[in-house]
């Protein structure tokens, strides 16, 4: 049962899917989904705890050995992310029933929960396998899930925000086709740490030049990296409450961890950033999405689509970490990473709130919002307090060492970005501290109560959570000290 | 060189047309056409450096030695099913953007959400 952990950590939701389909009594499908989430993720903190303690494990599909048969490899780096997917689904499940019935309705609630569990599935699957060409599916079985969910949202506009996503996440899924089939032609392997060794003796060939040219676009299409982010403000914009702070949290995270993981572990270090000068390119885009994302964000009037670009400029830093391709950035963005996952998870949690009780969440309609649901706004307020990076919340901490690792590195004026960066963000949590507590209630509004306690207790375990881990940074740091470890120290 | 690097040049050809359709054009359907083509650029690619001169079918037969590679034939049935899933998506959310909007023409689209606004 332990041996086969890798493997029923994707199976248990690929399994729980069709069942999901087929109870279609009330609102059933909803317990199939959230048992299959709780377990895994009770399988992927076991496993992390088994990385930490024997190192990473290697888990043979069917029993073929690698690099024939497809191998799952677990260690740090994508154990941590596993533990990030499953426990921020795990939060946001009790939080879905109440969200999801009042936003999509509960006669076919169980396409809901099929597809939320699909898209789950493959998020697990494309931490876990160790084949490139595994990896490519799960992100397929990833997105397709991803589009139809966004697609369920109540605006009509939530169909073309689908069907953006769909035509620029399928160019970007080809694109990574395209980079894999490049590699294979090259080194005839498709295990990833097969790959490794043979690209390291094949070094910078016009081929594997041109696959990393592919692989990056593409991933960075999936991870929204700017000017690539296009897809991203309407699809969560537009996608029901649930689907919003759970992709916001987790998908593009898992696509920082492929891009790790193609840049740090397939690709070596020396290749990727002395031989193509992708660490100038990347802290360029970067810098650009954290200013120009900020700036694009102070002037929405629909927060969601205000956490959406903030989200761009967020994805920047975890970039800028990357670019700096040293053992501190990478700990940084890991650190990022995890902290933003649960930072912006419980906001858009918090926005579902609102939604909930108001039906929208346009700044012009929250005026005094702060006086009518209270608990709600003081979470919203004080996830807003961590993207700014305010000390004693989790923001803080990722800033700090991202900051630290630029000095280090002897980028400074990098680091002077980010605390200039940090200041729009100042600019449009304050436009919602004035709407909330400022302006007066109009006088027109109708009474509202607080959220019911299933909406508002996940939205303040995340929230909690983003000042816990800003004051006790153990469990985060230690494990993005090891992954950064890990990954940095492929290549010397 | 040309001939040699025949399919390639098919390959490159039919990547840039549907790339390029999926890009100008404002149909929503013509854009999952592009999309398509896009996509089996990438389906000759790999079929293309599976082919070994000389290689046979892979089948153990008598008299044969050198067969072509099986993988990529392989890979590439899983990324047509793939390929498939996303139109017909793609085909369904348009069907559902016709009956929202009634119509299937880009720009349409966006002049009716500019005015919701």
């Amino acid at each position: 049962m332990v041996a086969h952990f890798p493997a029923l950590l994707v199976i248990i939701p690929l399994i729980g899917a069709p069942i999901c389909m087929l109870v279609r009594v009330r609102d059933w499908s909803w317990a199939v989904a959230t048992i299959c989430t709780w377990a895994s993720f009770a399988i992927s903190w076991l496993l992390l705890q088994q990385v930490i303690s024997d190192g990473s494990i290697s888990y043979q599909m069917g029993g073929w050995a690698p690099p024939i048969g497809i191998e799952y490899r677990i260690d740090m780096a994508n154990a941590f992310v596993m533990l990030i997917v499953t426990g921020i689904g795990s939060v946001i499940m009790p939080y879905a029933r109440e969200s999801v019935r009042a936003e999509y309705g509960v006669r076919r609630v169980y396409f809901f929960y099929t597809s939320y569990l699909l898209c789950f599935c493959g998020l697990l699957g494309v931490a876990a396998t160790g084949d490139a060409f595994n990896l490519f599916v799960f992100l397929e079985i990833n997105s397709l899930a991803t589009y139809v969910l966004v697609g369920m949202g109540k605006d009509r506009r939530a169909l073309t925000a689908a069907y953006q996503y769909l035509v620029l996440g399928t160019i970007g899924a080809t694109f990574i086709v395209i980079g894999i089939g490049l590699l294979y032609a090259e080194t005839g392997t498709l295990n990833m740490y097969d790959l490794a060794d043979r690209i390291e003796k094949v070094g910078a060939s016009r081929t594997i030049g041109a696959a990393f040219a592919f692989l990056v676009v593409g991933i960075s299409l999936k991870l929204a990296l700017f000017p690539l982010h296009l897809w991203l403000p309407n699809a969560y914009t537009y996608a029901p409450s649930m689907v919003s702070a759970f992709l916001a949290a987790t998908a593009t995270k898992v696509a920082v961890y492929v891009l790790l993981r193609f840049l740090f572990s397939v690709f070596n270090i020396e290749l990727t950033f002395d031989v193509l000068p992708l660490d100038y390119i990347f802290a360029a885009l970067a810098v650009i999405a954290m200013f120009a994302a900020s700036t694009v964000a102070i002037f929405q009037e629909n927060l969601k689509r205000m956490l959406a670009y903030s989200s761009v400029a967020q994805i920047g830093y975890i970039v800028l970490g990357i670019s700096l391709h040293n053992a501190a950035g990478v700990t940084a963005s890991v650190l990022h990473l995890f902290n933003h996952a649960i930072i912006k998870g419980g906001m858009f949690l918090a926005l579902g709130c609102i939604v909930y009780r108001l039906g929208t969440v346009n700044i012009h309609h929250l005026q005094g919002i702060g006086r009518r649901m209270p608990l709600t706004t003081a979470a919203l307020v004080t996830g807003g307090l961590g993207l700014i990076g305010v000390p004693l919340t989790a923001g803080f901490v990722s800033k700090w060492y991202l900051v630290i690792a630029a000095i280090e590195k002897g980028w400074w004026p990098l680091g002077l970005l980010v605390l200039l960066s940090s200041l729009l963000a100042v600019v449009y949590v304050w436009r919602i501290v004035e709407v909330a507590y400022m302006k007066p209630v109009p006088e027109n509004a109708e009474q509202v109560e607080e959220a019911p306690s299933s909406l508002l207790f996940p939205t303040f375990i995340l929230i909690g959570a983003s000042i816990y881990f800003g004051i006790d940074t153990d469990l985060p740091l230690d494990a993005a000290i090891e992954t950064a470890k890990q990954l940095t120290g492929n290549g010397e | 060189m040309f001939l040699e690097y025949f399919n390639y040049w098919i390959v490159v050809f039919l990547m840039m047309a549907g790339f390029y359709i999926v890009i100008a054009h404002d149909n929503l359907i013509k854009k999952i056409v592009g999309l398509n083509i896009f996509q089996a650029s990438v389906f000759v690619l790999y079929i293309s450096f599976g082919k070994i001169t000389g290689g046979t079918a892979p089948i153990i037969a008598e008299g044969f030695s050198v067969y072509s590679n099986p993988l990529p034939h392989v890979l590439i049935l899983t990324a047509i099913v793939v390929g498939v899933a996303t139109t017909a998506l793609g085909l369904a959310l348009v069907v559902r953007i016709n009956e929202a909007y009634g119509t299937i023409e880009d720009d349409e689209i966006h002049k009716a959400d500019e005015e919701e606004d």
